[in-house]
């Protein structure tokens, strides 16, 4: 079989000191995809990047590129670049010399390097902004400088380490589509680097859900949402009502003092497990109707949709539905089969308790790694 | 910002009157016993005269080049392996970097010449070894020595304080775009590093040119410097016009040189520190 994995990480182990930060990490990455590192900070999800780039060596294991181990290739052999967090532009020059900067290291011909940048400057849409300073240039636009000077080098596979952190919330949504587009056309590998879920999600064919320095799963977005393999990547993405659960039989589960049907099977019989149902997979029905029974604590009006806490039998829910409720009504709850996800009980399960601490939770959900403040932030044209 | 001045006037007050007496007095005086004769009268036969004063003038910048230029040869690199170390072993290195400025300046020129003299510990070491003795004090490499021993911690300084705040990422940043060690010091540390560089310069040249006891103590009066012949003016000829004269000379000279270093630092961006 041919091997199509551009870069393959085997038994990855480092640690800084004391600290552990990866952990026999095994990761495959097929050329050509948009693969997204996404974890809270402190997963190793960057330290796993910097490996990738030549910045920092692993303590154990190898780092393959198309099949040859490179561990002691300095970062200036490897055919992969990086965009730094901070963009990392050099200020003593300007946006045509940062861009040229990879080509003149490689003194290539003068033509062949204006060529490039500006075909490179036409790609991130900065036209004539060739001559402009660095420090005179908004975050965005810093942004594109950064993804064309990487890109001038025609790299094999782009590193990304939360290039997008810095950028308020349009700018970002814009930037995501940008990226997603510029992959697209190029065709190279991207491996990008976020504790966004949100943008993980969006943008990559690949999502690697990490935490406390292993992956706790690799697969497409849709399966890392809909099929999480544990309370972490349950409540890591999106908003999770996470229950004790047993599974009487093949596709009946029993929780919260109920016997639900469910799609799932292969567990042993009257295997404690974890439940996952998504707050928008429940309808609030009549109390009558309802497969549960519970008491509205809290109505929150979102725009979309309303936000909604049911106590039931002292686990509070989340619920996301466009039906209203009221404070202190006694409602009913239905889900159906598919809503029902059941996991393997892991290390995490426990962790991740009920919506009664909801603020706090809120809090911590939307808790990022620290940003520097953004300077004048211009709108684009595009 | 603005308010913050408020009190400004009242605070600053101190200083106004400080720099006033001791700065614009002394320099308005210089320009007047520059343009006046022993009787007061206005000449211009003080400026006349420095004509003679041409090549003192031209040695004196030499040698503070040549200083200057061996002092950056020596704390460029040593400021670079300073911001490579340890956070605490770049404190001790700062420290002993700044330690010999703790002596007195002319007990630390004076102990070079027990140094260096004829019977001194370099000759007596010699001596016993069957060569020499050389002649190593009162020569222009003694003098040149002495500017170098005295304001090397002038030019480490500042070329440290702006290489320690170089960020490392983008160093990191010219590796990934192919850069080896080579190149990233030419294309990158040197570049980013200049002002600190000029700020260097700029306090090693201008103290060299302009000193006086080092020539005298090392030079032993055969390299005179321009600050030895000003000296000379006000301590044994007492003409303190000539003195004057080719002391605002050397300031403007001094200012130019400064001038011109600065318009560099502009360009690049950088500030002077």
């Amino acid at each position: 079989m041919k091997n199509e994995n551009i870069i393959e990480l085997k038994n990855i182990s480092i640690s800084f000191g004391e600290q552990t930060v990866l952990d026999s990490l095994n990761l495959y990455i097929r050329d050509g995809e948009f693969v997204t590192l996404l974890g809270p900070s402190g997963c190793g999800k960057t330290t796993t990047l910097r490996i990738i780039g030549g910045f920092e060596e692993p303590d154990s294991g190898d780092v393959l590129f198309n099949g040859s181990r490179i561990n002691n290739v300095p970062s200036y052999k490897r055919q992969v670049n990086t965009i730094f967090q901070r963009y990392a532009l050099f200020p003593h020059l300007n946006v045509y010399e940062n861009i040229a900067f990879g080509m003149r290291v490689k003194k290539m011909k003068e033509k062949d390097i204006k060529e490039k940048v500006n075909e490179m400057l036409k790609l991130v849409n900065l036209e004539g902004l060739q001559k402009r300073k660095i420090d005179t240039l908004s975050g965005g636009q810093q942004q594109r400088v950064a993804i064309a000077r990487a890109l001038a080098n025609e790299p094999k596979v782009l590193l990304l380490d939360e290039p997008l952190a810095a950028l308020d919330l349009k700018l970002r949504k814009d930037m995501q589509n940008e990226l997603k587009k510029i992959q697209k056309s190029l065709g190279i590998t991207f491996i990008f680097v976020t504790h966004d879920q949100e943008e993980a999600l969006t943008m990559s064919d690949t999502v690697v859900v990490m935490d406390a320095g292993k992956i706790q799963q690799i697969g497409t977005p849709k399966d890392i949402y809909n099929e999480p393999k544990n309370a972490f990547v349950a409540d890591f993405i999106g908003e999770s009502n996470i229950l004790d659960g047993v599974m009487k039989e093949d596709f009946v589960a029993e929780f919260s003092g109920a016997t639900f049907k469910c799609l799932d099977s292969g567990f042993n019989k009257n295997e404690a497990v974890d439940v996952v149902v998504r707050p928008e997979d429940v309808d609030i029905v009549s109390e009558d109707k309802g497969m549960l029974k519970g008491v509205v604590t809290s109505v929150t009006f979102l725009g979309v949709h309303y936000e909604i806490i049911v106590d039931i039998g002292g686990f509070k829910w989340m619920i996301q539905t466009t039906d209203e409720a009221f404070e202190g009504d006694t409602v009913g709850l239905y889900i159906e089969p598919d809503a029902i996800h059941i996991m393997k009980k892991s290390e995490y399960s426990g962790l991740y308790g009920d919506y009664s601490s909801y603020s706090e939770e809120h809090d911590r959900l939307s808790d990022t790694e620290p940003i520097e403040e953004e300077k004048n932030e211009e709108s684009f044209n595009w | 910002m603005k308010k913050a001045s408020i009190g400004n006037p009242f605070i600053s007050s101190p200083y106004v009157v400080w720099s006033a007496i001791f700065i614009i007095v002394p320099l308005l005086m210089v320009a007047y016993y520059s343009f006046t004769d022993a009787n007061g009268n206005f000449t211009f036969s003080n400026i006349a005269a420095l004509a003679n004063y041409k090549e003192i003038f031209l040695t004196s910048i030499g040698y503070a080049a040549v200083a200057t230029l061996i002092s950056l040869l020596i704390a460029y690199p040593l400021a670079y392996f300073m911001t490579k170390t340890k956070l605490s072993t770049q404190g001790t290195l700062m420290m002993l970097v700044m330690l010999p400025m703790w002596m007195n300046f002319l007990i630390r020129t004076y102990s070079w010449i027990t140094i260096l003299a004829n019977t001194g510990l370099i000759n007596t070491f010699l001596g016993k070894l069957g060569i020499g003795p050389l002649q190593l004090i009162n020569t222009p490499a003694a003098v040149i020595l002495g500017m170098i021993y005295n304001y090397l911690p002038y030019m480490i300084l500042p070329i440290y304080s702006v290489m320690s705040k170089l960020d490392n990422s983008l160093l990191e940043a010219a590796g990934d775009l192919g850069s080896n060690a080579l190149s990233k010091l030419s294309r990158v540390i040197l570049p980013l590093s200049m002002p600190g560089v000029i700020s260097g310069i700029t306090m090693v040249f201008v103290p060299s040119v302009s000193t006086f006891y080092i020539s005298q103590k090392l030079g032993g009066g055969k390299n005179m410097l321009i600050g030895d012949v000003i000296e000379m003016q006000f301590q044994s000829s007492y003409n303190y016009n000539l003195g004057a004269a080719l002391s605002l000379v050397l300031m403007v000279l001094i200012l130019i040189c400064v001038a011109v270093m600065n318009r560099f630092a502009d360009d690049d961006g950088g500030v002077i520190i």
